[in-house]
């Protein structure tokens, strides 16, 4: 209803209303400070991975056995969780340096979350970055944080079939580190067809099938880890 | 949904808004049943509240990157006409702030 004349027709012109024309995408001030994160980042010689995945995918487990395995390559880790200081607990345990972010009601880290990390845990020039994102496999794809890559982390119990039923993050990111593969064969899911499944949506995805605390395929996901750190200029 | 608030009220000088007008690409991943609901919401208490929201879907188009050609894709899991996946997502996903009427 018109609140001015209090009519219910809408084609009928309002004069005493303006239009003001913002062609803006919604999520722009996101973006806007994601660039700045990013132009931040690439200055500092900083790269940064997005980790997403439903609660319960196994990212903070990758992320200490990655932190092992690397170590000593300088790294650093800002942790996204509704509530608690357990994750980065966990990172701090393997001696790296980590911060917590607590998003609250929020489903997702935002741009300006990563700020506020970034002024926590000062990434030294040439290390890494992993920022493990809040579990949720459906609102983390549309929100840039000024990553280099965002990582689709899946474990297999989830299901072949993940990839088509949230196909978005699979399009948002450029690699998938499937987990918990040893598992497969208790839960009759198979690995293959559900890297087939994200190749659907996304062809270009790059996939590492790891089962972390087992060592499995760990060298491949390190080993890519290392390229993009000696990628940066 | 506080991010169209944010991009509304930051672009005015504290006028009272009647329309806000939206285009969501059907594959842009926000679903506009609860874009919808959380409009009242998130604009309480701001210049947007009682507000119309007035949205534009917008239909998704693809370029298969194999045979050349365009389609409607459904989803995003589905191929091109031709069988294959790698297609590049023309129209569908937008996201975007058209325009306001404010009193």
């Amino acid at each position: 209803m018109c609140r001015t004349c209090g009519c219910d027709d809408h084609d009928h012109p309002h004069p005493h209303q303006r239009r003001i024309s913002l062609e803006t995408d919604l999520l722009a001030k996101n973006e806007r400070i994601a660039e700045a994160v990013r132009a931040r980042l690439e200055h500092d010689r900083v790269v940064a991975l997005n980790l997403i995945g439903t609660p319960g995918a196994g990212k903070t487990t990758l992320l200490e056995h990655t932190i092992r395995a690397l170590s000593p390559t300088p790294m650093s880790v800002i942790e996204g969780d509704q509530a608690t200081d357990h994750d980065a607990r966990r990172i701090a345990a393997t001696g790296c340096t980590v911060t917590q972010v607590n998003t609250g009601t929020g489903c997702h880290l935002d741009a300006s979350m990563i700020e506020r990390g970034l002024a926590a845990v000062r990434p030294r020039a040439g290390s890494l970055l992993f920022i493990e994102n809040v579990g949720n496999l459906v609102c983390p794809a549309l929100f840039d944080l000024g990553e280099r890559a965002k990582v689709v982390t899946m474990s297999i119990t989830e299901g072949e079939d993940k990839p088509l039923k949230y196909p978005h993050i699979f399009r948002a990111a450029s690699v998938l580190v499937l987990t918990k593969v040893d598992l497969a064969p208790h839960v009759d899911v198979d690995p293959a067809r559900c890297i087939e499944h994200a190749r659907k949506i996304n062809p270009e995805l790059r996939v590492f099938p790891v089962a972390a605390p087992r060592g499995h395929g760990m060298a491949e996901w390190i080993g890519w880890l290392r390229s993009e750190l000696e990628a940066m200029p | 949904m506080e991010g169209v608030v944010d991009a509304v009220v930051d672009r005015l000088d504290g006028e009272r808004v009647a329309v806000v007008r939206l285009a969501i690409g059907k594959l842009a991943g926000v679903d506009v049943d609860a874009l919808r609901f959380c409009f009242d919401v998130c604009t309480q208490n701001t210049t947007l509240a009682g507000a119309e929201l007035d949205i534009r879907t917008i239909e998704p188009r693809a370029r298969c990157r194999s045979c050349g050609g365009e389609h409607a894709p459904r989803g995003l899991a589905e191929p091109c006409p031709c069988g294959s996946f790698d297609r590049e997502l023309l129209a569908g996903d937008e996201l975007r702030l058209v325009e306001v009427e404010v009193l």
